[in-house]
């Protein structure tokens, strides 16, 4: 499936690009494990949140053709 | 009584006017108004900051705001919260976030603000780009 990826901050430094469309097979977490490796992120999963579609969601979540994903990296706002 | 609760969060991204946000909570049943101003410092973790941007999701930003302030309003005992978070460039002094909360009792507008300003920290994608005194800068992403 085609998945529009949009990156923030760190994550989109070490991406280069603010978006990208990708072809995926497998779900969120392996999506992780794959952009990561690809742009050297740093940040484990494990700091890392999901949303989908412009709500925040859990990483067992579905993903479906057309879904725009962002990965959050920790927020430091305020 | 709570028809007439009301609360709003935004994203400012040009300056957030304290005055105009304050009197936009002027209510006559309150007889507290509590404010919390956020502030650019000029250090961080030892370092002398010399700048900062501030970057958000903005879609869920906003979303994820006004979630916090209507669970806010469902929680305290309170009648109006309204909450701006800067994006851009920001300079030393300059304010980053605004909470104001109206309540007809001082310990209920204490808490809520308290809860608000602790949950956008905690919550909303927005993320710190900060520029050092000696040319250096980083992302913020805390612990």
């Amino acid at each position: 499936m085609r998945l529009q990826l949009r990156y923030f901050a760190s994550l989109r430094d070490a991406a280069g690009v603010e978006t990208e469309v990708v072809d995926h097979a497998g779900d969120a977490v392996a999506l992780y494990a794959a952009v990561s490796a690809r742009h050297g992120y740093a940040m484990p999963r494990e700091r890392v949140r999901l949303a989908v579609n412009g709500a925040v969601a859990p990483w067992d979540r579905v993903l479906a053709e057309g879904d725009e994903v962002v990965f959050l990296p920790p927020v430091s706002g305020g | 009584m709570s028809a007439t609760r009301r609360g709003q969060f935004r994203l400012n991204g040009h300056g957030i006017d304290v005055a105009a946000l304050r009197r936009s909570l002027e209510d006559p049943h309150c007889g507290a108004v509590v404010g919390f101003d956020g502030v650019v410092r000029d250090h961080h973790g030892g370092r002398a900051v010399s700048a900062l941007r501030y970057e958000a999701y903005a879609d869920l930003a906003e979303r994820e705001g006004q979630a916090i302030v209507d669970e806010a309003l469902a929680r305290f005992d309170v009648r109006g919260i309204v909450a701006e978070h800067r994006v851009g460039l920001l300079a030393i002094g300059d304010v980053a976030v605004y909470v104001g909360v109206s309540a007809a009792h001082r310990d209920a507008a204490f808490a809520a603000c308290r809860h608000v300003i602790d949950e956008i920290k905690a919550r909303v994608p927005i993320w710190k780009h900060e520029r050092y005194g000696d040319g250096a800068a980083a992302w913020i992403h805390p612990d």
